[in-house]
């Protein structure tokens, strides 16, 4: 047996100790958002778009905000929206919450299997989309729905996946939600986590490779940054310098895991950005201005030959992660409501009503004409059926789409599986 | 030409004729590939369409899927099979299920290609055969050629395919015909009529397989390296074997099989990967299911083993004449 030599002993080292992060409040807990640091809106600098990403790094540990507590917009970071503009935005972003809520329903009523709500995050999307160009490339992950919202992109079309119905374009072969719209520039949804990134990297380089000018957009949580996939598309987008804008929505949990589990207590996650040597910037994502700002920014770089961006937008997922969680079972019941920077829509309602283009009452109507939206186009989607209500879709479509031909083993497959329907006289076959 | 020559000219080829096929990958570039089956393309094509990467695997084939779903015709290559695996996901989830999951509104229009097997003492990292790994997952294309003129027809019918395809390259027989006798002196392409390679466009489709030799005794199934050790020892023993090259592994010719098969009465499957769960398995069960009454002796297997490939002992786990020699006297004891 080897004997260590002389004079080197392990006998007077302290043991060592395994750190595993824990969240600040639990259930129970009183919450006490006071170590969150909210520095003031319009106090950070705005580099000119040309600025090598190495001398903005300040700009990756603050927060980039630009609605105060007044709800003035304030600082080198506005964008300087006209009223209608902001309108448009705000509009979207409360669609996009009544379309939340009223699917959500759905859900609960056993209209569909699964729905995932964008409560308290919805600036992140909404405003990013209208800072893109509409032909831009958008590489969502689940939580985007207000891209295509913010695209206009026909609601029933969108509740249609959600049922699986007759009329899902998709032919009820994706989880709801996971949609794909290309006409709307929104890349089809996998359930795997950050696998778009790299691919939003590649369609992003394609477009610069083919002298094109559309840039590409890609979403993941702060959770998710964690896969290798995240770290690949990095190396990919700073090493050839891809025209995308790369978001990390940080919107504290990836389902029960806090943010510290993918290492925010370590540095943030707009960090990561300096590490590959690309820009990286932190915003207030509650603070639609801001993202509209950061994004609007990010395009300009991209479209400029300036590479990629890494946007991380600091909010808070105010629901559970989907229909499936329930998150009374591991946060405090108080932190939805005790985060620092507020309620994104309410904000920019603020805002606009401080600028004296927008009131309460306006507000009000405005909430029934969405919700009213909403209802019709629901009312239009169940007429094409809703799942759980038997078989919407040919039953041999089941084969279509793995090849763009047909191989000899799945035509063999799809016989089988006509003759077994055939076979069990199941009322509700349909071929 | 030989086999690398063979797939730079179906590249070359290819390129040519479409501005949207791109070569990327490890060394590809400037230094034109370790194996250099992609040596003078970045000269002539230029560097937006062949161009080296960062060692990612994953982030090599995620790219290729995002370049696909813009409209390119990427061609990635994996260095060598072994180290496909942090691809997996990429390949699996993401590539293979593309078309299905968006209803055709994005596809992967990409041609992975791979080294891959063994007898180069590559050790347990350049010498692996995981064909199986993706022939049981649904959407992806997978293609073996075992000659210099099929491994450009096929090459070129890949690239122009829409759907993901893998194509392995059987490094053993990269720079000629190999018989499976480790320390006798390799044979050369030039002498071999499968090393006649056209320098011009042609295609061999995807899922027909080639009748290597034609024979009534039995029929032996085979791909890549194999198939050059097989025909040398059916030419050894002097058996009348019908020995069939699949080419593509998905989709199946099933029907030259079955055809086969039900001729001969006797079906033996070599493939140099591990045994358990590979597509020799598929292959089986496929000749079980639909020449049962046509057999008049068990089928019979003959694959590398269940081990990682050991470097020193190579030629042992290596599915070589012995093997299949001793296989073929079992499977013909009783004609």
């Amino acid at each position: 047996m080897a004997v260590p030599p002389e004079g080197i002993s392990r006998a007077n080292l302290a043991p060592l100790r395994l750190h595993v992060p824990e969240p600040k409040f639990r259930p129970g807990d009183a919450v006490d958002f006071a170590g969150v640091e909210v520095p003031p809106a319009g106090a950070q600098r705005r580099p000119d778009t040309a600025a090598p990403a190495d001398s903005f790094h300040e700009l990756a540990y603050t927060l980039v905000r630009v609605l105060d507590d007044e709800g003035r917009a304030v600082g080198p970071w506005d964008p300087r929206l006209s009223p209608d503009a902001l309108r448009r935005m705000l509009r979207h972003m409360v669609l996009l919450r009544a379309f939340d809520e009223r699917m959500f329903r759905a859900q609960r009523q056993g209209k569909t299997s699964f729905y995932m709500k964008a409560l308290g995050e919805e600036a992140v999307a909404v405003a990013a989309a209208h800072a893109l160009d509409y032909e831009d490339m958008c590489f969502p992950s689940y939580r985007q729905q207000g891209l295509l919202i913010a695209r206009d992109w026909p609601l029933v079309d969108m509740m249609n996946q959600i049922y699986s119905n007759s009329a899902d374009r998709l032919g009820g072969k994706q989880l709801p939600i996971m949609y794909s719209a290309k006409e709307a520039g929104f890349f089809s949804i996998s359930g795997n986590l950050t696998t778009q990134y790299p691919q939003a990297v590649g369609w992003a380089m394609a477009s610069a490779a083919k002298g094109d000018t559309r840039i590409a957009a890609v979403w993941c949580g702060e959770g998710s940054t964690a896969e290798g996939d995240f770290h690949s598309a990095c190396t990919f987008a700073a090493v050839y310098r891809a025209p995308v804008v790369m978001n990390v929505v940080n919107n504290q949990w990836a389902i029960s895991s806090f943010s510290g589990f993918a290492g925010a207590e370590a540095t943030t996650f707009a960090a990561r950005a300096i590490g590959y040597g690309i820009a990286g910037l932190r915003v207030d994502g509650n603070d639609a201005l801001a993202v509209y700002a950061a994004t609007q920014w990010a395009a300009e770089r991209a479209r400029t030959n300036q590479g990629a961006t890494l946007i991380e937008h600091f909010t808070y997922r105010t629901e559970g992660h989907s229909t499936s969680d329930d998150p009374t079972q591991y946060r405090s019941a108080g932190e939805p409501t005790a985060w620092p920077l507020g309620d994104p829509i309410r904000r920019l309602k603020d805002h606009l009503i401080a600028l004296g283009e927008w009131d309460e009452e306006r507000h009000v109507t405005q909430d029934r004409e969405v919700a009213e939206e909403v209802r019709a186009a629901q009312k239009a989607a169940e007429a094409n059926g809703i799942l759980g209500h038997g078989l919407h879709q040919p039953l041999d479509s089941l084969f279509d789409g793995v090849f763009e031909e047909m191989p000899w083993h799945l035509r063999e497959q799809r016989q089988q599986m006509l003759d077994e329907e055939e076979a069990s006289g199941r009322p509700w076959a349909r071929k | 030409m030989n086999m690398i020559q063979a797939i730079n000219s179906a590249m070359d080829v290819v390129m040519a004729r479409d501005p949207d096929v791109v070569v990327m990958g490890e060394d590809v570039g400037y230094f034109g590939g370790v194996f250099r089956a992609t040596a003078g393309l970045q000269k002539k094509y230029g560097k937006t369409r062949v161009f080296d990467t960062p060692i990612t695997e994953c982030g090599i084939i995620g790219v290729a899927v995002g370049m696909g779903a813009y409209g390119l015709r990427p061609v990635p290559e994996i260095q060598f099979a072994d180290y496909i695996y942090p691809a997996l996901d990429q390949l699996v989830s993401e590539a293979a299920r593309l078309r299905y999951r968006s209803a055709g509104e994005f596809t992967a229009p990409i041609t992975v290609r791979s080294p891959f097997g063994g007898g180069i003492f590559g050790g347990q990292t350049h010498s692996q055969s995981p064909e199986g790994i993706f022939t049981h997952v649904s959407g992806i294309k997978t293609v073996i050629p075992a000659t210099p003129y099929d491994a450009k027809g096929l090459l070129i019918a890949a690239i122009e395919d829409n759907d993901p395809v893998l194509f392995f390259e059987p490094k053993r027989i990269y720079n000629g015909p190999f018989n499976g006798h480790w320390d006798r002196p390799a044979e050369n392409w030039s002498k071999h009529p499968g090393g006649e390679v056209p320098t011009g466009y042609y295609r061999i489709p995807l899922g027909k397989a080639a009748t290597v030799r034609a024979g009534e005794a039995v029929t032996i199934l085979c791909y890549g390296t194999m198939v050059h050790v097989c025909a040398a020892v059916v030419a050894e023993m002097g058996v009348d074997a019908e020995i069939l090259d699949l080419r593509t592994l998905i989709p199946l010719d099933i029907e030259a099989i079955e055809a086969s098969v039900k001729k001969t009465g006797r079906c033996m499957i070599v493939h140099e990967a591990t045994r358990t769960g590979g597509f020799g398995a598929e292959l089986s069960a496929l000749v079980q299911e639909r020449c049962f009454y046509h057999l008049e002796a068990p089928i019979a297997r003959v694959t590398g083993f269940d081990t990682p490939y050991p470097h020193s002992l190579e030629w042992a786990y290596f599915p070589g004449p012995v093997r299949i020699g001793q296989a073929l006297k079992t499977l013909l004891k009783d004609a």
